[in-house]
């Protein structure tokens, strides 16, 4: 074995030394502990009725997760995804954004999708299998679940285009200026529409931010499988910024996410935001992360939760008293009962009305078939057993 | 009435700069399009006049060309996307199956996607490797796109911009071997058919000979050529392949009992397969022999020198013809 030639720069100098909690570069407001610090880019004067409210959107965000775990274990869902411990990641990244923001999730982001005002109930259409997605995308501007993970990057880029073309970018009306949010993940960030999402948006200087929760995990693939540099590194080859925020602070992650987005609006285009943050859970119901990871790892990641930090410094400063803590608890199991009794209502699809979805209006291809199918299934009504088939 | 005499490439430019001049929402989109007017020129001189943020030169990425326009179209636009080549589709085929033809679906029909993607197509430009095929199954094939062959410069006119003012998407495919070929007089005065229906380009009564986009043209010189032989064939010019409108197909056929059906792509599970499905379920009892295809080999698009011994020729279709009297 020889010696290794040297061929540019050496890559653990460039991109520094091990980075297992987030390295040197990771943005935190508020520690694991509970502890408030400053940083000098990314700050934010939060309010009392903020924290207050951020918490509360934490709690109510795992209540969805929580009640969706449990109603795919009843069997009312074929699959959930579950977002445990990525609360503040979607929550800091969601309240982050305005009216006039438009957001592209994978379909992890129920915490996103609340913060938009779509009403959670809607979310478990798809995992029930009653549709492939049940809200109207423009109605909150949160587009559809997107499952062909990274496809939606393209789209929010597509969308922040259309909107410097609309001319609300960079008029220094804060009504008025919008940008998007993609949110992707750690795995998707292999995918090549990702990249080409990067390429599109830095050569057209679209206003989108790329908000990435990298939480370790792609299914079984740790994200040394994905990456051998940290991801929020990987923007600068694209040419534009990447910032490292811890995913489990959601002070930070808002302040992030805030900058970047107002960066967009601003006309000065697209940036990263990589969420540090952790999967809690399974990929989905259906995973089984004792296979391939340690209990060990997810011990260690318990003790940065979320939503607990926050209590804890919302506790200690005297921010809130036992009443906020009973009127929350009312509140998410008030949503509780929602998901459940909503969910177990939801109407099945009528297999007719399929047919009509297809296109803007039915051909006359898919009328031709949908009336031979309704003849057919009629066939089986009493008294019309037979003969309805000639 | 006034009429001039326009190449294909000529009416498509022409079509594209009708349908921005109606709707400032139609953007295009694609590699080179813009200052060069694209490889084929299709839209030249449209940047110059519609500007840079209507006429997009493109990374070249299909798939982000593709999935950026889903975008858009999100966003109230009309993109029409020009794919350069048939063979460069692939990377896009993703976001064009999985999402420009499943939104509106996936939506409940809630959201339209009212994109254009445009696909020269076919062979017979004596070009490298991927720069002749005939794809358009593959899109036929999944629900939620429609799919169109232009053949003519006429049609390339009117179906163009009737494809763009369409509320789904619309593969649109080119015959890129009759782009600069042939003239023929446009009337910009003139009512054009719908967009989604066949039509029958010369009548007969021996036998219906099918074909769309290069081979209406094959397919027209058959007619003539059979004709001097005394054998009158009517050849139908398909124009839409997903939906098909096949009633004028099953017209023709009950009247002539014999069908060939011609086109470059290959034969094995092609759109030729389910025109011949569809007459024998519907005409059955009209048809003298089975519908015969004429098309490629199960063989990747061979190198150009031969090209023109495996493109379905004026030969090959005569002689499927002869061989439906045969039977």
């Amino acid at each position: 074995m020889t010696d290794p030639v040297s061929f540019g720069p050496d890559l653990a100098e460039v991109f520094g030394p091990s980075q297992s909690d987030g390295g040197p570069d990771l943005v935190q407001l508020l520690t694991p502990e509970g502890e408030r610090v400053h940083h000098p880019d990314f700050d934010h004067d939060f309010s009392a009725e903020e924290l207050r409210g951020l918490y509360r959107d934490m709690v109510l965000t795992r209540r969805i997760d929580v009640e969706a775990t449990a109603l795919q274990r009843h069997g009312e869902l074929g699959i959930w995804a579950q977002l445990l411990g990525q609360e503040a990641a979607q929550i800091g990244a969601g309240r982050a954004m305005r009216p006039q923001d438009y957001a592209f999730p994978t379909y992890r982001e129920h915490g996103v999708a609340y913060c938009k005002g779509v009403d959670p109930l809607r979310l478990l259409g798809l995992f029930r299998g009653v549709d492939q997605g049940g809200w109207d995308p423009n109605e909150n501007n949160f587009g559809l679940y997107t499952i062909v993970i990274g496809a939606q990057t393209l789209h929010a880029t597509g969308y922040a285009m259309g909107m410097q073309r609309d001319g609300v970018v960079g008029t220094g009306d804060p009504e008025r200026d919008s940008a998007v949010l993609a949110h992707f993940g750690d795995g998707a960030s292999s995918q090549g529409d990702v990249n080409e999402a990067f390429i599109f948006a830095a050569s057209y200087n679209a206003p989108v931010v790329f908000f990435c929760q990298n939480n370790q995990w792609a299914i079984s693939e740790p994200i040394e499988r994905q990456t051998r540099i940290p991801l929020y590194q990987r923007a600068l080859g694209f040419g534009f910024p990447g910032i490292r925020v811890d995913g489990n602070d959601v002070l930070a992650t808002y302040a992030v996410t805030k900058a970047a987005l107002q960066r967009a609006r601003d006309g000065n285009g697209p940036s990263f935001v990589e969420a540090y943050t952790y999967r809690m859970g399974a990929h989905t119901t259906t995973d089984d992360p004792t296979r391939y990871r340690l209990n060990d790892e997810l011990e260690h990641w318990k003790l940065k939760d979320p939503i607990e930090r926050l209590k804890v410094y919302l506790r200690r400063n005297g921010l809130v008293d036992q009443q906020f803590f009973d009127d929350l608890d009312a509140e998410a199991k008030a949503l509780g009962h929602h998901l459940r009794e909503g969910c177990k209502a939801l109407p099945d699809p009528k297999p007719l009305d399929q047919f009509g979805y297809v296109f803007s209006e039915m051909t006359d291809e898919i009328r031709e078939q949908r009336d031979g199918f309704a003849a057919y299934l009629a066939s089986f009504e009493l008294g019309q057993s037979e003969g309805a088939h000639a | 009435m006034s009429t001039q005499k326009i190449t294909l490439a000529k009416g498509l430019n022409m079509g594209l700069r009708k349908a921005m001049e109606a709707d400032d929402k139609v953007l295009l989109m694609g590699e080179d399009v813009g200052k060069l007017g694209g490889v084929f020129r299709i839209t030249d001189g449209l940047q110059k006049d519609f500007g840079e943020d209507r006429v997009i030169d493109s990374p070249l990425a299909e798939s982000g060309i593709v999935g950026t326009a889903v975008g858009m179209a999100l966003r109230g636009y009309r993109p029409v996307v020009e794919i350069q080549f048939d063979g460069f589709v692939y990377p896009a085929y993703d976001q064009i199956v999985c999402q420009v033809a499943k939104y509106t679906y996936r939506s409940q029909g809630k959201v339209k996607m009212p994109i254009v993607i445009r696909i020269p197509f076919g062979g017979g430009i004596g070009a490298v490797e991927h720069h002749s095929e005939s794809p358009e199954a593959q899109f036929a094939h999944t629900p939620g796109l429609k799919v169109v062959a232009c053949s003519n410069p006429v049609d390339g006119y009117w179906m163009i911009q009737q494809a763009i003012a369409h509320d789904d998407p619309v593969i649109f495919l080119e015959p890129k071997r009759q782009y600069h070929a042939d003239k023929a007089d446009l009337d910009e005065s003139a009512t054009p058919e719908p967009l989604f229906t066949s039509r029958v380009v010369r009548a007969g009564t021996d036998a219906t000979v099918l074909a769309y986009g290069p081979t209406v043209k094959t397919a027209l010189k058959c007619a003539e050529a059979a004709e001097s032989e005394g054998r009158s064939l009517e050849v139908i010019d398909l124009r839409t392949l997903s939906p098909l409108d096949m009633g004028p197909v099953f017209e023709s056929v009950r009247r002539t009992g014999r069908c060939v059906i011609t086109h470059e792509a290959h034969v094995n599970l092609g759109m030729g397969a389910e025109v011949a499905a569809r007459i024998t379920e519907q005409c059955f009892y009209s048809l003298e022999a089975p519908v015969l295809r004429v098309g490629a080999f199960d063989m990747p698009y061979p190198p150009s020198r031969i090209e023109e011994e495996y493109l379905p020729d004026l030969d090959r279709v005569l002689d499927a013809v002869d061989r439906t009297f045969a039977f």
